[in-house]
């Protein structure tokens, strides 16, 4: 089921455990908190685990989800899983005019354009008076899941994000393990042979790239009601940087990396944040260690040390 | 007076020349970070910091050791290459065979740590730096006021960059470089030491990143977030300039400082923005950059 | 989670336990058996651009002020924690110190995007808020609440103090340097209507990106070749530091006056004197302006020898101090159930303190200081180290701030 094999469907029985366990030991808003930010570097993995392209701007996507998401649930009061979903349409619809441009370049260039083209979506953010410049969209309510389900209870909260998120990550998963992952995969390898076997490959990647925006925004959607706020910090560069080292840290190209880089990057910046400037120091520091000592990441180094397919 | 798009026509010289200044900025910083793409393949996220270094080491030299503006021109490039060759050394070298990503992400790394390190000790808040006494003052050029100071800035930056360019392209030393940058294991048959080579160029390159950070010590605060601000537009100007090109990055540095200074009498907002949208445009039109040879 | 493991032990330790709480388990203490703890947590920026003017010394003279009120009958803690000017970060944390931590007060808050996104959070949780490092007016007009009390000083008092005391002064047409952003953009308005008031004119600005603008320079000369006579800086931190520096570079400051809208202490001593003087800029508190401030500053220096106490600084003194003088006249279990009681008992009583001396806390949370215009002084003028002000004239409290009908605070009218 979902593309599963035996050592990942074990896996993925076991994140549901610890899902439904989580709220119980931890603090139910830190582990939305986690949740939002493992579906946004699952999404991102999408793009660089499968396809092979760097996307140095997945912020865009990710806080145009927030504003949207917010702005939908602020305005038109509509059904919180409604404006989550929104969120992934706002991820989408901004997805498809820029990954149509940026899938033209690989390598170090689709990394730099996406950049650029972040920022340009950073300064619309900045400037359109819907998202409220610098002070964001606040008071967000949670609303109502279904009509009737009120959210502002945290726990009611916590079991639409885990589903929501339990759905991103299964979706990803049977994307991937699908005919159109296999030649996703097949690009990443060897572009040339994919295209001399009679794909379109610039038409498989932007699809990857929109279901990877949409996903984003998905995630970012989440978060906005969450925590009833969306910002800049949610679209700005250092936001995608975060994204890539999550990926990098938990493991590119990895099922579960994802999620475990989300929860030691959330749990650090949370931990940490009493020394103040020593959150930036250790976040660069763990970069290097990885970069140099671990580049197959926590599950990829796991895997690869038990032989199993993580 | 005479106007220019409603503007008047002094004020937008003004401007134009202010643009050439900031322009200088970027062209040191963008000379640095393509030569050590075009020599190393690393794409150095932490040139930023290094900048920053050269302007933080002169405000020691002059603190702590009582040394000037111009020994520190020369002694902060030399301190903070050093400390550049000592990173390159000891970790950047292990991942030239592997894909720029990860050059990328180790510098970036770097430059938190870095970044952090000063704000720990330093806060944030900068240090004043004084303009040296002989290149105070001001020269009013009828249609705009001049520190002389800003004018030396531009005549610096002109001379750092020529100078490069002669000892890469008209030296024995730099015919070395590119030759290894072409073919190394062909240059170390020959029995040039490339590993060395290569140590050196990172070495230049990011001394010119510190001579930078000591031109802009006297204009800006002393503080750890100076690189911040300066990094994305570089890497937009190298990008654009065409990766590793030496001539692309110096005359697109002068060029953007131009556009943004225009930018910020039309609409300021968008002048941080602007240099990204010419990147897009460029990447999607030649996608080699300006001046860039075969990607 | 942001609590300190010293101080978790410490009170556990006090509470007659002698095991380490697991961290990530929600505090469940014996608070019948032991003294009810009153929690104040510091939330500012202890990293970015803010870290002197608000930072580390924020809490330590909120220490200070613990130390000094020496609470009898119940024991008081103090944490903090970083914003890094986030929103998001801010209310994520705020949420965690009152769902998990117990923090009964939150203090400082710089930067008015952040003040303004934990305002909601306090109100639904009904806690207390003391805002002494923001400066958005809103904070008390319409976005106001009851569980809020706004300290130190706001925009529409610093445009008030220093843009009325320049348009007097002659300086009636203006030009604006505003960062693009919310503080920035309400300051350069809450000074235009100032200015228009007294029939000066505003002759154009410069809205420039913020953050990441370093170079000034290109503003600087529109603003020049405006031909207005004063150039008021709508920015804060190092903004403001760069745009000085720079606007005596370029020699703006030989054909404008400036005006620095809003500028503390610890920014004067990061330009220098030599550079920032003559300087007109407005703050509620400076260390050296009768005893009762420098008996204040004699206490608290040694604990910060580096960073001077600013107003923001002092606004965490004096506000924490009522705030725990409140909580023992009503009892600290009546304090910690209602957030708005307290707030409202702070609201009644006499606020007396070293740094402000004598005040009242309006209506609608605005403690009413008094303002004072200093302008800096010249270095042949400074007898010592932080000697930096000469006070040009003082506001009274019923003055400084926008009249209370202005505001249109809903809870005020209803």
């Amino acid at each position: 089921m979902f593309g599963l094999d035996r050592d990942q469907a074990i896996g993925t029985l076991l994140l549901i455990a610890l899902l439904i366990i989580a709220p119980f030991i931890l603090y139910p808003v830190f582990v939305m908190q986690l949740l939002c930010a493992a579906l946004f570097a699952c999404a991102f993995n999408l793009m660089i685990g499968y396809v092979g392209l760097l996307s140095f701007g997945h912020a865009a996507f990710f806080g145009m989800g927030c504003y949207v998401a917010a702005w939908t649930m602020k305005h038109w009061h509509i059904d919180a899983l409604a404006a989550i979903l929104m969120g992934g349409v706002a991820g989408a619809a901004l997805g498809l005019p820029l990954g149509w441009l940026a899938i033209r370049r690989s390598g170090i260039y689709f990394a730099m354009i996406t950049l650029a083209l972040a920022q340009m979506v950073y300064f619309f953010c900045v400037e359109a008076p819907f998202t409220g410049g610098e002070d964001g969209i606040q008071q967000v309510p949670r609303g109502h899941l279904f009509g009737f389900i009120n959210l502002n209870n945290d726990m009611a909260m916590y079991w639409l994000v885990a589903a929501v998120f339990l759905a991103g990550f299964l979706l990803i998963h049977r994307i991937v393990h699908s005919p159109f992952g296999q030649v996703l995969k097949s690009i990443r390898e060897n572009e040339p042979r994919a295209t001399s076997l009679g794909y379109r490959t610039d038409d498989y990647k932007l699809i990857a790239f929109v279901l990877s925006t949409c996903l984003a925004g998905v995630a970012g959607g989440a978060k906005a009601l969450v925590f009833g706020i969306a910002t800049l910090t949610d679209v700005h560069y250092s936001t995608s940087g975060e994204v890539v080292l999550t990926t990098l840290l938990g493991g590119l190209g990895t099922v579960f990396g994802p999620v475990v880089g989300a929860a030691v990057v959330v749990s650090m910046e949370n931990y940490l944040a009493r020394f103040g400037d020593w959150v930036t120091v250790t976040q660069g520091a763990v970069f290097m260690v990885c970069v140099l000592a671990f580049r197959r990441g926590i599950v990829g180094e796991i895997a690869a040390r038990l032989k199993l397919s993580l | 007076m005479f106007m220019i798009l409603g503007v008047p026509g002094p004020l937008l010289f003004g401007q134009v020349l202010l643009g050439l200044i900031n322009g200088a900025f970027y062209a040191m910083l963008s000379l640095g970070l393509a030569v050590i793409f075009g020599m190393l393949n690393i794409i150095n996220f932490a040139h930023g910091s290094f900048f920053m270094m050269g302007a933080f080491v002169s405000w020691m030299l002059l603190n702590y050791l009582g040394i000037g503006y111009f020994p520190s021109l020369i002694l902060a490039p030399i301190i903070v290459g050093a400390i550049g060759i000592l990173l390159e050394k000891t970790l950047i070298s292990r991942l030239y065979k592997l894909d720029h990503l990860y050059g990328l992400l180790l510098t970036f790394g770097m430059s938190l740590v870095v970044n952090g390190l000063f704000r720990n000790y330093y806060g944030s808040s900068g240090m004043p730096y004084d303009i040296p006494g002989v290149l105070n003052g001001a020269q009013n050029l009828g249609f705009m006021y001049m520190p002389i100071y800003r004018g030396w800035v531009v005549v610096a930056a002109l001379v750092v960059c020529l100078a490069t360019w002669i000892a890469i392209e008209k030296t024995s030393l730099g015919a070395r470089l590119r030759a290894a940058t072409e073919n190394a294991p062909m240059v170390q048959a020959f029995g040039v030491n490339v590993p060395r080579l290569v140590t050196l160029t990172f070495g230049g390159g990011v001394a010119l990143a510190a001579f930078a950070g000591v031109l802009a010590a006297p204009i800006y605060s002393v503080n750890p977030n100076m690189g911040d601000n300066f990094i994305n537009t570089v890497f937009a100007v190298v990008v654009i300039g065409g990766m590793g090109s030496i001539i692309g990055s110096v005359i697109t540095g002068f060029g953007l400082g131009v556009i943004e200074g225009l930018t910020k009498v039309f609409y300021p907002q968008a002048s941080a923005t602007v240099v990204f949208l010419v990147m897009v445009i460029v990447l999607l039109a030649r996608p080699r950059g300006l001046f860039g040879r075969m990607v | 989670m942001t609590i300190s493991r010293r101080s978790l032990l410490g009170s556990a330790a006090a509470a007659g336990f002698g095991a380490t709480l697991p961290m990530a388990l929600p505090l469940r203490r014996a608070r019948a058996a032991a003294k009810p703890v009153i929690k104040i947590g510091v939330l500012n920026d202890m990293s970015g651009p803010y870290q002197n003017t608000g930072g580390q010394t924020s809490v330590i003279c909120t220490r200070q002020a613990v130390e000094e009120f020496n609470a009898q009958g119940f024991d008081v803690q103090v944490i903090s924690a970083d914003h890094q000017n986030k929103p998001d970060l801010a209310v994520s944390i705020t949420r965690q110190w009152f769902d998990r931590d117990g923090v009964d007060l939150l203090l400082d808050v710089p930067t008015s995007s952040v003040a303004l996104a934990v305002q909601p959070v306090v109100k639904e949780k009904n806690k207390v808020y003391i805002n002494s490092g923001a400066a958005s007016a809103e904070l008390t007009g319409t976005a106001c609440s009851p569980n809020f009390i706004h300290w130190t000083y706001d925009t529409y008092m610093l445009a008030r103090s220093t843009g009325g005391a320049m348009v007097e002064a002659g300086g009636d047409t203006w030009y604006f340097l505003t960062a693009d952003y919310a503080f920035g953009k309400q300051l350069q308005s809450d000074t235009t209507a100032l200015i228009k008031k007294a029939h000066g004119k505003v002759l154009g600005s410069s809205p420039y990106p913020f953050p990441g603008t370093t170079d000034f320079s290109s503003f600087l000369v529109q603003a020049q070749s405006s031909g207005a006579k004063v150039l008021g800086l709508a920015n804060a931190g190092n903004d403001t530091v760069n745009s000085i520096k720079q606007a005596q570079e370029f020699g703006v400051t030989k054909s404008m006056k400036l005006a620095a809208l809003l500028m503390f202490i610890t920014d004067v001593h990061a330009l220098g004197l030599k550079t920032a003087q003559g300087l007109n800029l407005t703050e509620s508190y400076y260390w050296d302006l009768n005893d009762r401030t420098r008996a204040f500053t004699k206490r608290v220096l040694p604990k910060t020898p580096k960073n001077m106490p600013n107003m923001d600084h002092a606004g965490c003194y004096s506000g924490a101090l009522h705030y725990l003088k409140t909580v023992q006249a009503m009892g600290a279990a009546a304090a910690k159930a209602d957030g708005r009681a307290t707030i409202a008992r702070m609201k009644a009583m006499e606020v007396d303190d070293d740094c402000f001396g004598k005040t009242t806390i309006r209506e609608d949370g605005r403690h009413l200081t008094p303002a004072y215009l200093f302008q800096v002084k010249t270095p042949a003028e400074s007898k010592g180290p932080w000697d930096y002000y000469k006070l040009v004239k003082s506001t009274p409290p019923d003055q400084a701030y926008r009249p209370l009908a202005d505001g249109h605070c809903p809870f005020v009218k209803a």
